[in-house]
């Protein structure tokens, strides 16, 4: 009986789908789409960056039991699962009002610290690195992680892959799996650490501060050394006057996992500062008809479009954005790196998209210095690592700063804490108008008098890059990858060329 | 001999299936020197002309990961199909939907307009929604529509094998890549993953009750959990028995229960009925009340037993099936 019901649902379902194959936009999901469109002259008159897909967790989460949110909500990621985890989970001890126990509160920054290194590991040597270290003229065949290792030695490769390795089975220690773990719950975490175990993790911490000073230092090699990449680092082309956001603890300095959020104008002056609660009343989410992403302003000062400098609203989230909204670090080897990197960038604050890298590596530098502090503290081998929540639920809001910047969750719930509403910011949505103003700034550079010149692509994904943007956070979408479609139009809005980018 | 070819390619998915192939860390470079990558996009250029042009059945096996929603993605899942000897539906999305597919029980109207209009941070007082055509001065631009619902991989096209997961680990990656290359294959259509309950593997097995009454379900909130016993002996819904084994109880390591993602064993229709089916004969009260008193402790029933196979699973979505 099941077998026949199910015989038959199955055919109304393909007889259904055969009806429709008439749908005439094939290929053009799953990229992000550039459309840029020429004025008589062949300058370009407006270039439009699309994301064109939407999955709508916020929806497909009402209904469900709040405490399954952290699992949930870390499909939107596969690369920053633990960022969308941990969100949540602060967020449900928001919805609670559970203050989570020392050791519980200790095991998720020590997890949380950990993701922060592995995962801007990830991007400084595959990801976005190779645009550095192999060099961006260097052939595309090459401006990957062989290439890198060919530059910085297969030892030090080994060395890059083994300390990932040991860096994810950390959080898999905690978490039960390093993608999508499941340690998070209101008021702490569900497992603890075993003394037995903290010794071995004590030296990967110590292993940790070395290798991201090591990181440092083949950056400073590499980058730093090479005047022709530091100008293309501080170039016109690559850089924007915003706003800039991060989280910051009671004396200002950069906090990944817990503070309040403070903006800097472009100047580098204080604009805010302001308890996570009260996102509402500075963060807004601006629609235009042509993307599925949202772009972010800063609410007070209200939408002004993709505009730059004084009087305009776009503001800016990452390690770039963190630093310049900060005063400094809470560790000293880090706060070191922090002094020089202004020092080498002319000042406070830095404009330049692409010092993003740099940026990335001196909060390596941090987040082992607290791996250190976190496995020396006595209280991350106590067992009790949970307190369970007594409140009745209705609102909650958490946030963290993701490796791709801040990032919002917010629920509100009925009494016996099932979803009723879902609503979160995701980082790479708060810099959408800035890569939205890097991508229009690239195509006016680069086409000319109607000639489109090769590098197009190479160049805008190089401001992408520098973000590391992951769209499919941004509409909780697409796959982390980024394949891309320029299109160009004619003054007479007729295609004349198209470049494809997989 | 030429290595065979071998492709990965991704769908609608998060990006957490690519990472568990880079997990292979070390062991990657084994498999690496054994066959000849033909299309990995997140780690190689290619162009789409490239596949077409290669000749039917030349891909000896390609690992499909994601799920299905776009027409994009269906053509490609075609195109992949034609050109391989084997399609292996890899990661819980390909195989039977995966969370995404949760979407199933709202519309795309739904969804559309909680976004841009009635999400609490947007500012939208024109009631601006994306278009898949807009107008601005004489320069049109085009947005792809959204698709109604999602698929798993092998409702769109014949699927030869499943690596199960949200993701697969790298053990069952390895052992599944190395069955492929040394010909080890079970029969057509098998999830390449052992064939037991997850129960059976558990290291809290021995505590697992023989005769259960549910007085009540506990939510994994509301409880402080013994690491050690076994959940469903903590009156907290643990999938293990409706949920192929396989992971290394990854979750129960963590102190948590299983939430399915491996999918059913063969001997299972419906992962979801089956786990439903077991916990309801088991609740000690037999009036209504009382059972519903009991089933208070569940309270999403479609996100607690098809976490990861709505679209796959016997349920069928509220508004009409889903079309592409």
């Amino acid at each position: 009986m099941w077998n026949q019901a199910q015989a038959q649902a199955n055919a109304a379902f393909a007889a259904r789908r055969r009806n429709v194959t008439v749908d005439p936009i094939t290929r053009l999901e799953g990229h992000g789409k550039i459309d840029v469109f020429l004025d008589e002259k062949g300058n370009v008159e407006r270039a439009y960056f699309q994301v064109p897909e939407l999955r709508g967790f916020e929806v497909f989460a009402r209904g469900r039991p709040a405490e399954e949110m952290p699992q949930i909500t870390s499909r939107i990621c596969g690369v920053c699962p633990t960022a969308h985890h941990m969100a949540a989970t602060k967020c449900l001890d928001s919805l609670y009002g559970v203050k989570p126990t020392p050791a519980g509160r200790k095991i998720r920054e020590l997890v949380y610290n950990t993701f922060m290194l592995e995962d801007h590991a990830l991007h400084v040597y595959v990801l976005g690195g190779p645009d550095f270290i192999v060099g961006p003229e260097a052939p595309a065949a090459e401006r990957n992680i062989v290439g890198v290792i060919g530059k910085v030695g297969v030892e030090t490769g080994k060395r890059v892959i083994g300390m990932r390795r040991r860096l994810r089975e950390l959080i898999a220690y905690f978490g039960g799996k390093v993608v999508h773990p499941v340690l998070g719950l209101p008021g702490g975490v569900s497992k603890a650490l075993n003394p037995a175990d903290l010794p071995k993790f004590q030296q990967l911490a110590k292993d940790a501060v070395d290798f991201a000073q090591f990181t440092l230092q083949v950056f400073k090699d590499i980058v730093l050394k090479n005047s022709e990449y530091v100008k293309l680092i501080t170039s016109e082309a690559y850089t924007h006057k915003t706003y800039y956001m991060g989280m910051v603890d009671e004396k200002n300095r950069v906090n990944f996992y817990d503070g309040m959020l403070r903006v800097v104008n472009p100047e580098g002056k204080e604009f805010a500062k302001f308890p996570v609660e009260n996102y509402r009343e500075y963060v807004a989410e601006h629609v235009e008809p042509w993307s599925y992403m949202k772009f972010c302003y800063l609410k007070p000062l209200g939408w002004k479009g993709f505009e730059e400098g004084a009087g305009t609203s776009v503001y800016s989230v990452a390690p770039l954005a963190r630093l310049n909204a900060s005063e400094g670090f809470s560790t000293p080897l880090a706060q070191a790196a922090y002094d020089e990197y202004f020092k080498t960038l002319g000042g406070k604050p830095v404009h330049h998209t692409l010092a993003n890298h740099y940026a990335r590596v001196v909060e390596m530098i941090h987040a082992a210095e607290r791996m250190v502090e976190l496995l020396n503290d006595p209280d991350i081998t106590s067992p009790d690592v949970r307190t369970v929540p007594t409140n009745r639920p209705s609102v909650g809001i958490g946030v963290v700063e993701a490796p791709r910047g801040t990032l919002f969750h917010h629920y509100e719930t009925d009494e016996r804490g099932i979803i009723k509403m879902a609503n979160m910011i995701v980082a790479t949505q708060n810099n959408a108008a800035r890569i939205a103003m890097s991508v229009d700034r690239a195509a006016k550079a680069l086409i000319k008098n109607g000639q489109v010149r090769e590098g197009l692509l190479n160049k805008v994904e190089m401001a992408f890059r520098a973000y590391d943007p992951c769209l499919g956070c941004a509409t909780h979408s697409l796959p982390g990858h980024m394949p891309l479609i320029a299109r160009i139009y004619n003054h007479r809005r007729e295609l004349v060329g198209e470049i494809e980018q997989h | 001999m030429p290595k065979p070819k071998v492709a990965f390619y991704w769908c609608a998915s998060c990006g957490g299936c690519e990472e568990t192939v880079v997990d292979l860390a070390e062991d990657i470079l084994g498999v690496v020197e054994k066959v000849d990558i033909v299309l990995w996009p997140v780690a190689m250029d290619f162009k789409y002309a490239d596949v077409r042009a290669m000749p039917d059945k030349s891909i000896v096996a390609t690992f499909l990961n994601g799920a299905i929603r776009s027409t994009e993605q269906e053509e490609m899942a075609r195109l992949l199909r034609r050109k391989s000897q084997f399609l292996i539906a890899y990661g819980s999305c390909a195989h039977t939907g995966g969370i995404p597919g949760l979407a199933n029980q709202f519309s795309r109207e739904e969804i559309l307009n909680f976004v841009y209009k009635g999400s609490p941070s947007t500012v939208n007082e024109t009631g601006t929604l994306p278009q898949t055509e807009f107008e601005e001065q004489g320069r049109r631009v085009h947005l792809p529509a959204l698709h109604q619902g999602v698929r798993s991989l092998d409702q769109v096209v014949e699927v030869d094998y499943y690596v199960p997961g949200c993701p697969p680990t790298p053990n069952i990656t390895k052992a599944a890549v190395g069955a492929l290359l040394e010909g080890r294959l079970p029969a057509k259509g098998s999830v390449l993953a052992p064939d037991i309950a997850l129960c059976d593997e558990c290291p809290r097995k021995a505590t697992k009750p023989t005769n259960v009454a549910f007085t009540e379900f506990v939510r994994p909130h509301q409880r402080l959990l013994d690491p050690n016993k076994c959940f469903l002996a903590q009156g907290v819904v643990c999938m293990g028995p409706a949920t192929r084994s396989g992971c290394g109880s990854q979750c129960p390591s963590g102190n948590m229960p299983c939430t399915g993602c491996f999918g059913p064993t063969s001997r299972v229709k419906d992962q979801g009925a089956k786990m439903l089916s077991s916990l309801c004969a088991n609740i000690e009260p037999k009036d209504e009340d009382g059972i519903d008193k009991v089933l208070e402790g569940i309270p999403d029933p479609v996100g607690t037993f098809y976490r990861y196979g709505l679209p796959k699973s016997l349920l069928r979505r509220k508004g009409g099936l889903p079309t592409s």
